[in-house]
């Protein structure tokens, strides 16, 4: 699918960056032949990409993929070694100032003043960004409240939660009324049960702000809620879709076995079937269609126990793999994780 | 600055519709706002930072009493009849107590990229001199309200509460204070990690004060001392903030000219505006550094 009929599909017409809501839907964020190297190293080997009004469009890759660099592009936190990026109409790299009062951001570090209470952090927010004294307090309201933060404000940061810390962040992105909110990471280093309210903040952020959301993440679940996403490995978009779509275009079936002899499993499934089959996750796994109907003719024809056997349609991490030859899991550099885990718990505590 | 579309309904009803704002055009007016933000939170960082006030307290006040106490008699040899040892090194102490809370509320950059909030700064549409301009005019307050906690204890030092005096004193601060946040916003432009800072700082404060002339006059040194105090930024406020503090006591003109003879170079005498505009120009000079330094891109 081209990205012209992804971008028709469904796409509510929305503000356009000079404020007229016309339907024919002109790109929020346009992106193209865009590289850039650290010295020896390439972050992002030419990407390019449109997003729309009013979408939620998701960067997904493992950690190290390009992602953030991507998005300290879009931010103009970094110049682009070549290539060319705009948003809200404006280019990133010779019109920095317009690109910035148009964006909302919430980085997947903290970046909240501990020092501060919320409110004073969203009063400094709103003085950096020119907030009209008169729509502050209202404005300043409606964010607090949406995500549930209105009755803290007189608090300071440093005694909030993680996941307090991150809505006050989502809140103070939307405060000056951007067109486009990025978030990268929004959830890491978040324990389940946050991660789900920060995205029924997020999904009720879309009913009623016009806003188009650009989000990187490394979790295949929360890229489910998004619009079209783009899948990105060493720098490069593999794949660019709606998930409905990319998960079609896998069109099979992961079957996973758990035998004695994993080794000799896959030999055997090569000779039997003609099917290659990999270890993931500690389990021979292996993708056909109809896989309901594969597994009788499994049990019969391999010619070995077999301890237990799973059927799964096609997920985003079959998508992945399909793509990258590789689950997520597997293409993380582990541990970075857990490092970034332990990063963020420090901070909380300072 | 306008409001395009005013809010619909009252904000706390359940409101489906946006409160929607126009952020202005950058121009000077919003930069001087972002100025403005900028300093205001230096200033309720340290409001809310007593313990950090206190703790600034703590070494020139023992300069000024341990150390002025136990070798006031030794130095009163030196020193005209009448005339304290703590009187005399108290303008060299009283600019010692702005030097840490100025360089180290430069430090504050350092600790913020650390911690991320600079980011937040970084991305707001303002100009990379107005995050400057503000930081280092935050830092000079507050360390102007340092050094003003420790002018409190000039009756000590036995230096008269004479307005014209305190009030000469306390610009001389200000104008100090923000010459040495210049030079900590300069460094803190280069250094990633606040340990280095801090590490960075500690070593450059005291030669700073040593060499400023606080402890002991300034003519009669070696050549080689002569050279390193002259540029030493620090002495060209500490001889013009003991010219006024020894021109407000009932001393004669021969112990002044011989206790406060003011900043020389090679026997010229360099007069207090040009001393005081050196400091200045200093200033200026590394702030503008500093702010070549923000407009860097990654």
């Amino acid at each position: 699918m081209s990205l012209e009929t992804a971008a028709s599909n469904g796409q509510r017409p929305a503000l356009q960056a000079d404020g007229s809501a016309d339907g024919t839907a002109r790109p929020v964020i346009e992106v193209s032949g865009l590289t850039k190297r650290y010295g020896e190293v390439e972050a992002v080997r030419g990407i390019d990409l449109a997003v729309y009004p009013g979408e939620t469009f998701g960067f997904l890759g493992p950690n190290g993929a390009g992602k953030t660099t991507t998005i300290k592009i879009l931010c103009t936190l970094a110049n682009a070694s070549s290539g060319k990026a705009t948003v809200a109409g404006f280019d990133t790299a010779t019109q920095r100032d317009e690109v910035r009062r148009n964006i909302g951001l919430v980085f997947q570090d903290t970046t909240v003043d501990g020092y501060l209470t919320a409110e004073q952090n969203l009063r400094f927010h709103a003085e950096m960004y020119g907030v009209p004294k008169g729509a502050l307090q209202p404005r300043m309201r409606q964010v607090l409240d949406m995500v549930g933060l209105w009755d803290r404000k007189d608090s300071l940061v440093s005694t909030f939660s993680g996941g307090m810390q991150r809505r006050l962040e989502i809140s103070r992105g939307l405060l000056h009324a951007p067109h486009v909110l990025f978030l990268d990471e929004p959830t890491v280093g978040l324990d389940p049960q946050t991660r789900s309210s920060i995205w029924a903040y997020i999904n009720e952020l879309k009913g009623r702000e016009d806003i188009t959301i650009f989000l990187t993440t490394h979790y295949m679940d929360e890229a489910e809620h998004c619009d079209r996403i783009a899948i990105i490995d060493h720098g490069k978009i593999v794949a660019i879709d709606t998930p409905e779509a990319l998960k079609a275009s896998v069109g099979k079936d992961r079957v996973q076995i758990h035998t004695d002899d994993d080794r000799s499993a896959i030999g055997a499934l090569a000779r039997v079937f003609g099917i290659e089959a990999a270890i993931h996750e500690g389990l021979v796994t292996f993708p056909v269609s109809a896989g309901e109907q594969f597994v009788p003719r499994l049990f019969t024809e391999l010619g070995m126990p077999i301890r237990s056997v799973s059927v799964s349609r096609p997920s985003l991490d079959d998508v992945f793999m399909s793509y990258t030859g590789k689950t997520i899991r597997d293409a993380e550099a582990s541990g970075t994780d857990a490092m970034r885990q332990m990063a963020a718990r420090f901070r909380g505590r300072r | 600055m306008t409001v395009t579309d005013t809010v619909t309904r009252p904000a706390d009803t359940a409101v489906i519709d946006s409160i929607r704002v126009s952020t202005p055009a950058t121009g000077l007016r919003h930069d001087v706002r972002a100025v403005g933000v900028i300093w205001r939170r230096e200033l309720i960082r340290f409001r809310t930072d007593r313990l950090r006030a206190v703790t600034a307290l703590v070494q020139p006040v023992l300069f000024l009493f341990i150390l002025g106490t136990g070798l006031s008699a030794l130095a009163s040899a030196g020193l005209p009849a009448g005339v304290d040892f703590k009187t005399f090194i108290y303008p060299g102490v009283l600019a010692m107590s702005v030097l840490f809370t100025a360089i180290f509320s430069a430090g504050s950059i350092v600790w913020d990229r650390e911690f991320g909030f600079l980011r937040e700064i970084l991305v707001a549409p303002v100009s990379r001199a107005s995050i400057v301009i503000g930081k280092c005019l935050g830092g000079a307050t507050i360390a102007t309200f340092q050094g003003v906690i420790f002018l409190a204890l000039a009756g000590f030092a036995h230096v008269p509460y004479n307005p014209v005096l305190l009030l000469t004193l306390v610009g001389e601060l200000l104008l100090l204070s923000f010459t040495l946040t210049a030079f900590g916003v300069m460094m803190a432009a280069r250094i990633k990690q606040f340990q280095a800072f801090m590490a960075l700082t500690q070593m450059l404060v005291l030669p700073l004060f040593f060499l400023s002339g606080a402890l002991y006059p300034l003519n009669g040194l070696p050549g080689w001392l002569t050279i390193l105090t002259r540029i030493d930024p620090l002495t060209y406020v500490v001889g013009p903030m003991r010219h006024a503090v020894f021109s407000h006591l009932n001393v004669s003109f021969g112990a002044q000219h011989l206790l406060a003879p003011g900043v020389t170079w090679g026997g010229w005498l360099v007069p207090e505006w040009l001393s005081l505009a050196i400091v200045a120009a200093m200033g200026l000079a590394m702030m503008s550094i500093g702010i070549a330094e923000f407009r860097k891109t990654e």
